[in-house]
């Protein structure tokens, strides 16, 4: 097995530390992880995305062009990433703010509207989790159990107290999520 | 060995090997792509540890020649910056290796030249293995491919530049920096006690004991005929690097009728170029120097009789490739692949230019 995950939106999203909790999350359920951030001027404001790739192999590239899955957070990213999907892959993505969906009929398309529930939760913190959720439900990678691991792995402890919330956070993007399309 | 499974950058990596390796000093001056080493080296107070020092210098030109200073003690002692702070550093490299002082010098490259771009790029491969400074010297130089290589290189660093009295480069770039994956820790290495240091560097300035004569350290002689001697004791010991030093990694070559020589975050996209080109059916193997200098030609152009051409993947205009010709001697067919100013080839990319220019172009 061997998922390669883009994961694109605005700065201040949470676009990087929810890759990170995954890459944690993968490496505690033994797995081999990469994470690649794009970093420089376009970290400061603006768009922000990394690749992540969790494998039972060893990774040749941390660089990617195809991806087995995008998670897109923002138009800038759905119209950036969509064709790097490869066919039979997975979008998902979060419709607010999304004014033009998606054109692809060879791929899966998932949609979560994270920003709407995390606002009516009162959980702004956690979005990004809400969409984590959502991307394990429909590719469930790593299992719950070591998301759990991962987010204490990744999280110093004085935030140790947040867990609770963020794996909620999960559960409700889970439940949340909505199939678009689907292809054999 | 193996103690803890974590998950960390290249650049942090670098500097928790520092720590653990037991380093007694390192100056610097931050430099993005590899501003996480000081970073962290601050964050993790190791002053209050195991005692090293860590120090942010007013420039590039003072962290090197700090490092001369500290290093010239017989002290382990390290800087890293990335490429335009490294050509800062030249003077003082050129001097450390003309005084023969063990340090750790760490590039982790952006595009150039001038000050470029802050993107990753490997375009400072002649510098760091022709001799970046004046003078007939050489950098033992280092190419990591992944984080724990970061980690381990560290450590390794060590041993080579003690054994040698040289200077050690650890060439690196920006993708492999930035990148997160997972890392193995070591068991901290103590810091040398004051005994064991002058046991491991009897050459140097750490007080005159009644029972020997002054050491002094200096890259000057004005007398020629003595220099010259020196410079054959220099020579002689960059013969032993190659023969008893040099090190790469093979991927796939055994059966490999085209290969690709790659280092560092190349080395990392050529293969996922060989397991692209094998999907289609095209015998492609890597061929990943781990040292530059020592480059491992023997291995190279025994590997290199049994393929039909050769690309030469670096993010540069086309430097290793030089090496990658010598090494191979006009015995077959070799062409250079890259991108420039900070740009990274897809795998995809790399495997075309191999269809392309060497498949096709033969």
């Amino acid at each position: 097995m061997t998922e390669e995950i883009i994961i694109a939106g605005f700065g201040g999203q949470g676009v990087l530390s929810m890759g990170k909790i995954l890459a944690y999350s993968g490496a505690m359920q033994d797995k081999e992880v990469s994470w690649m951030p794009s970093y420089g001027p376009e970290m400061r404001g603006g768009t922000a995305n990394v690749s992540v790739i969790i494998s039972d192999e060893r990774i040749s590239s941390p660089i990617i062009n195809h991806f087995d899955t995008a998670i897109i957070l923002n138009q800038q990213s759905l119209d950036k990433f969509e064709q790097s999907v490869k066919p039979g892959g997975v979008l998902l993505y979060d419709p607010n703010g999304i004014t033009k969906e998606p054109t692809r009929k060879d791929i899966n398309i998932y949609k979560v509207a994270a920003t709407e529930k995390a606002a009516e939760l009162g959980m702004a913190k956690v979005f990004n989790m809400i969409v984590l959720g959502a991307f394990l439900q429909v590719k469930p990678v790593v299992t719950e159990e070591f998301i759990e691991k991962g987010l204490k792995k990744s999280l110093p402890e004085r935030h140790h107290k947040l867990i609770p919330e963020n794996l909620k956070a999960v559960q409700t993007g889970k439940e949340i999520v909505q199939t678009v399309q689907t292809v054999k | 060995m193996a103690k803890e499974l974590k998950l960390m950058k290249g650049n942090e990596a670098i500097a928790q090997a520092m720590i653990a390796s037991g380093t007694d000093g390192y100056f610097g001056y931050p430099i993005t792509p590899q501003s996480e080493v000081m970073e962290t080296l601050m964050a993790e107070k190791p002053w209050e540890t195991t005692g090293m020092v860590v120090l942010q210098a007013e420039s590039e030109v003072a962290s090197i020649n700090m490092v001369y200073g500290g290093a010239a003690t017989g002290k382990k002692v390290a800087t890293s910056s990335s490429s335009p702070g490294i050509s800062l550093m030249q003077e003082g490299l050129t001097y450390l290796a003309g005084a023969e002082i063990p340090c750790l010098v760490v590039n982790v490259m952006r595009g150039g030249p001038g000050l470029g771009t802050i993107q990753p790029s490997q375009s400072d491969y002649f510098q760091s293995t022709k001799g970046g400074g004046h003078g007939d010297y050489q950098l033992f130089t280092l190419a990591p491919a992944s984080v724990q290589e970061m980690y381990d290189f560290v450590f390794e660093a060590w041993d080579i530049a003690f054994k040698y009295r040289n200077p050690v480069l650890i060439l690196s770039d920006g993708a492999i920096g930035q990148c997160m994956e997972k890392l193995y820790t070591r068991d901290n290495v103590p810091r040398w006690s004051e005994e064991k240091r002058r046991e491991m560097a009897p050459w140097g300035t750490w007080g005159k004991p009644a029972t020997r004569g002054h050491n002094i350290i200096t890259s000057l002689e004005l007398d020629s005929a003595k220099q010259e001697v020196f410079n054959h004791k220099l020579q002689a010991k960059y013969q032993e690097m190659r023969e008893k030093e040099s090190r790469y990694e093979e991927i796939q070559c055994d059966d490999a009728e085209y290969l690709f020589v790659a280092y560092g975050s190349s080395s990392r996209i050529s293969m996922k170029a060989v397991q692209l080109a094998r999907e289609k059916g095209i015998k492609a193997g890597l061929f990943r120097p781990i040292t530059l200098f020592p480059f491992p030609e023997k291995a190279l152009a025994q590997r290199a009789k049994q393929v039909k051409g050769i690309l030469s993947v670096e993010m540069s205009a086309g430097q290793m490739v030089e090496d990658v010709r010598l090494a191979t001697g006009c015995s077959v067919h070799v062409e250079h692949f890259g991108r420039l100013g900070g740009m990274i080839p897809t795998p995809n990319e790399v495997l075309e230019a191999l269809e392309n220019q060497i498949i096709k172009g033969k």
